[in-house]
């Protein structure tokens, strides 16, 4: 996912994506002599798909780092249970990633797989609705018994009965063949079936010519303190390749080119949202030339942030696991008092009790950095699910006017330059500031052109050291609430500052001194001075692509950039203008918001929530903006949203 | 960036002799008259130039409540939080400036009610805090409701039929909690008080002093059994480190252990058992005794309620062992190196 809207390299690459299944060969079929036949594709889909316990998510990783290190482009969706081990066999249980990976440009992770990889018979019943006719599915048979059958309602065998006749159906016995190749290891069954996952990799890998090297090196690492157990993994991997290679139902093998005209010159890994924003932070930090402090609680989409910021204490960074949410904000806020670059994470729930101590953050005017990764709710709602509904919560989710500015990141690499634009604004305005960031975006992981040190923005601050005031008689005095008359900013002075000696609160304050002061023109005077501090941050136009001069105008915010991007590829490619524009920040909003949306006819706003956005937009600029929602905990597929913007312009 | 880098390595020493006078702030003090929150204010006025510490290297965090108003009248840094969160806001000051003194001002409904979550995680951390309990058994600040300390029983305007929940001893609490430094001291005693503060701040890591502080209008009287000359011998136990626990007239009253249970219990002092008296240990490992001599007060009459400190150990401070982390992370790994951070191990080239 690496284009922008407006790249002159636009293909309507996913124009014709599931309306028919299967690999699609565009360009030449090259039949070897005797050979096995090596087709070539632009771009696949391919679903690991099997029990929590099965491995799917690493054996997706693994594919991911070698199609990253081949040079596609690519773009993945873990979709797991909240569940840590669901009752095995069973259909809550199952666990899934997808990954769709190309020779050009491409910006989700696919609407539906070309490839199933089904470990078990849950497996196949979870997914087989999203697989269309004339895909591949790879089976286990060694798990189509009659119990792990009859436990997700399979009367008969689907590899028997003929419910699969439509599909490309490869039936191979993954178990046994994995325990038969791991018999001089002197395992036990149990031991040697686990690395099952790694001989379905190993055959994938084969069928689509990925490189290995690194899979081996991975497996030698993370198996480091049991040797055995590496080389073990290593043996299954390589049986699954050879297995590709030898047996005969696999009579084809393909390539996927690099992409190598999708990215500009440069260095590049392949990332998630939560390490993009882990660095991001790291980055801000030194680019502020402040200790970064995380006072956080565990929390699903989240945690991965406190884990990654634990592992990196050689740059200075403090990480404090709290007692909980509250406390977690409420330490970073007491580190922000004395000078850190603070920040807190979590999701829509530890929000909601971080809700007070955020408009403690909003009086004091403190730097803050307030990280939600949103997943679906109300309440405990859908822990491993993603959803965009915390959007009026962060604007609005405060008693009193507490206004807090927000920002979004569009994709998972782009959370990285999300984390420092959102440390700006802390720092610049001295102010809480939220990242809307969630779960699809927290565990995809895309492509990333890794940045020079040397490219990143200069955040540093001065803190205040001497007085700001001059009283009438001639004395100097510091006042903690005199504002930068430009940002509206207050001083930033630290504990252990000689002479500055001062004290916050959240009582109101008044203005200058900063003493408690109820007086009632006070009072007014700073809601509107807060209020028209954020208001007054500055944050770039908003450019709206439009090639052709369209009536219509697609409107989103964070994760769906790449599902608006490519449904409005297909509506391109199709003949149909329309114009997209996509908001990071979502407050303020850009200056000339209000100007972009008045150029169209009709603005249609997709969101992962009840129209959250598009609520906005109609109250602030009375534009009759359509909305068009969904909120199933999973990202819009571009089909659907094509359809759906093409029946907006119709409508 | 060496000048912030700078700010945040101050040594926290005083340059000149201080006095009373350069820790009041120019704030008007808008306790209600006869408050006991006047008398330790003064006290902790009046003691801090003895640390010898620089005033702007002190920061005193409060939460809310009436007693949480005490940072406005310090001449010091200050923050006046939220309800109940002063110990985690003062955890995140403490853990990232070591170079600060961070006090806590709190009181039982601040502490021990909303914040109670965030009180008992302070004192098993360690952090390197002193925190000021004041504790007058009743919500000041709402007008009057009982609090978490609050006699079973209590008529107020929320419990007009008495209240019905049975009391947190903070002593006992903080013990429980693990805590390295528990004392406990009274607002009019401004001597003891003073040595007890003192005791405190002396003390690393984190010092739980619960202060009974006497409210004089929603509440007034409720330690007076301490205070008055001839009551108090009946009720309160001063005990000091390395001396037999004795109190009453003519320290006619002594505290042993019983053979039998093990318990703490109070008994005349007799010729036969003046050898068996218990000698206050303040730093004895074991917080067994310290929990059982917590134990002895009775919450309704406050009978045989110690006073003094009740226990000082040392253990790892949080703040310590988390710089410490810092250090040795640099020592194993190098100072972090932000291009190969990003860069990563598993990256490729794009030739233009």
């Amino acid at each position: 996912m690496t284009s922008q809207v407006s790249s002159p390299a636009e293909q309507a690459d996913e124009a014709s994506e599931a309306l028919v299944g299967g690999q699609r060969a565009p360009q030449s079929a090259t039949a070897g002599n005797g050979e096995k036949e090596i087709r070539r594709l632009d771009r696949v889909i391919i679903r690991f798909a099997g029990d929590s316990g099965d491995g799917m998510q690493l054996t997706g990783d693994r594919f991911t780092s070698e199609t990253a290190s081949f040079g596609n482009d690519l773009s993945t969706l873990p979709n797991f249970p909240a569940e840590i081990r669901a009752p095995a066999g069973t259909l809550p249980g199952v666990s899934s990633f997808q990954l769709h990976f190309a020779d050009h440009d491409i910006l989700t992770p696919g609407d539906a797989p070309n490839v199933l990889v089904a470990m078990n018979p849950a497996a196949l019943k979870a997914n087989i609705a999203d697989v269309p006719r004339g895909a591949d599915i790879i089976v286990n048979t060694d798990e189509f018994t009659k119990r792990p059958m009859a436990k997700v309602g399979y009367e008969t065998s689907p590899l028997e009965d003929g419910s699969l006749e439509a599909y490309q159906v490869h039936p191979v016995p993954l178990t046994t063949l994995t325990i038969e190749a791991l018999k001089e290891f002197g395992l036990s069954r149990k031991e040697a079936e686990r690395s099952k996952n790694m001989f379905a990799l190993g055959l994938l890998s084969w069928m689509y010519h990925r490189p290995t090297e690194n899979t081996e090196k991975f497996l030698r690492a993370k198996f480091a303190k049991k040797p055995q157990i590496a080389e073990a993994n290593v043996a299954a991997f390589r049986a699954g390749w050879n297995f590709g290679e030898t047996t005969e139902d696999f009579a084809v093998s393909y390539e996927v080119a690099p992409a190598t005209h999708a990215f500009p010159t440069g260095t590049y890994r392949n990332i998630s949202g939560n390490l993009a924003l882990s660095y991001g932070l790291i980055a801000a930090g030194r680019q502020a030339d402040l200790p970064l402090y995380l006072g956080s609680y565990p929390i699903t989409p989240a945690s991965d942030i406190l884990h990654e910021l634990s592992r990196h204490k050689n740059f200075g960074v403090r990480t404090f696991q709290a007692e909980d949410e509250i406390a977690g904000i409420g330490a970073a806020l007491g580190a922000a008092f004395g000078g850190s670059l603070a920040v807190t994470t979590t999701s829509g729930p530890g929000v909601a009790l971080k809700s007070e101590t955020i408009g403690l953050a909003v009086s004091l005017e403190l730097p803050l950095l307030i990280i939600d990764i949103q997943r679906g709710g109300p309440s405990t709602g859908l822990p491993t699910k993603t959803e965009q509904a915390d959007l009026l919560q962060a604007m609005y989710g405060r008693n009193g006017e507490a206004p807090v500015p927000i920002v979004a990141p569009k994709t998972p690499a782009d959370c990285f330059d999300a984390a420092l634009d959102a440390a700006r604004i802390a720092l610049t305005y001295r102010t809480p500031v939220f990242l809307l960031s969630d779960g699809y975006l927290a565990n995809g992981s895309e492509p990333w052109r890794i940045p020079e040190v040397d490219e990143l923005p200069d955040l540093r601050v001065q803190f205040t050291q001497g007085p700001n005031h001059e009283l009438a008689d001639g004395t100097e005095v510091f006042w903690p609430y005199k504002r930068d008359p430009q940002t509206l900013a207050r001083p930033w002075a630290v504990p252990g500052t000689p002479g500055l000696e001062h004290r916050i609160g959240g009582i109101e304050k008044q203005d200058g001194t900063g003493n408690i002061s109820y007086d009632p023109a006070n009072h007014d005077f700073m809601v509107r001075t807060r209020q028209a501090k954020v208001d007054g941050i500055e944050v770039p136009d908003l450019e709206a692509d439009d090639p052709a001069g369209a009536k219509t105008l697609v409107l989103g915010w964070g994760s769906t950039y790449g599902p608006i991007t490519a449904a409005v590829r297909r509506l391109r490619a199709a003949g149909q203008p329309i114009a997209q524009a996509h908001l990071r920040h979502l407050n303020p909003f850009p200056r000339n918001l209000g100007e972009v949306l008045k150029r169209y006819d009709k603005v249609v706003v997709p969101e992962m929530n009840l129209g959250q956005l598009a609520m906005l937009i109609r109250a602030k600029y009375l534009v009759d903006a359509h909305s068009y929602t969904q909120v199933n905990g999973m990202p819009f597929k571009a089909e659907q949203l094509a359809t759906a913007l093409q029946e907006a312009i119709d409508g | 960036m060496a000048e912030t880098n700078e700010l945040l390595q101050l040594v926290p020493k005083a340059e000149a002799k201080q006095s009373m006078k350069d820790f009041k702030s120019d704030q008007e003090v808008r306790w209600c008259p006869g408050c006991g929150d006047y008398a330790v204010l003064a006290a902790v006025q009046g003691f801090m130039p003895d640390l010898g510490l620089a005033k702007e290297n002190i920061v005193f965090v409060s939460g809310i409540g009436c007693s949480s108003r005490f940072p406005y009248y310090m001449n010091t840094y200050g923050m006046h939080s939220i309800h109940g969160r002063a110990p985690a806001i003062a955890t995140g000051l403490a853990s990232s400036r070591r170079d600060l003194s961070v006090w806590v001002v709190t009181g039982d409904g601040d502490a021990l009610s909303i914040g109670g979550n965030h009180l008992i995680h302070a004192l098993r951390r360690n952090v390197n805090l002193k925190i000021l309990l004041f504790n007058n058994r009743i919500y000041g600040l709402t007008k009057g409701q009982y609090s978490p300390t609050s006699e079973v029983g209590k008529i107020t305007k929320s419990t007009p039929m008495g209240s019905l929940d049975a009391p947190f001893n903070p002593v006992s609490l903080a013990i429980g909690a693990e805590a390295s430094f528990v004392a406990r001291t009274v607002d009019s005693d401004r001597k003891h008080l003073t040595s007890v503060l003192r005791a405190a701040a002396d003390h690393p890591g984190t010092a739980l002093v619960e202060i009974y502080q006497n409210c004089n209008i929603f509440n007034d009287g409720a330690f007076e059994v301490m205070k008055d000359k001839d009551r108090a011998q009946e009720a309160v136990i001063r005990l000091e480190h390395g001396r037999p626990i004795l109190f009453g007239t003519d320290d006619s009253k002594g505290v042993v252990r019983d053979s039998l249970t093990g318990d703490l219990q109070v008994v005349a002092v007799t010729e036969e058992n003046r050898s068996q008296i218990l000698v206050h240990d303040a730093h004895a490992p074991s917080p067994t005794t310290a929990f059982a001599l917590s134990r002895l007060a009775d919450p309704d009459t406050l009978h045989h309620t110690p006073i003094g400190v009740l226990r000082d150990v040392e253990r790892p401070v949080y703040d310590t062992l988390m710089a410490d982390q810092l250090d040795t992370a640099v020592e194993q790994q190098g100072k972090g190196d932000l291009g190969a951070l990003l860069a990563g191990n598993d990256n490729w080239t794009v030739a233009g």
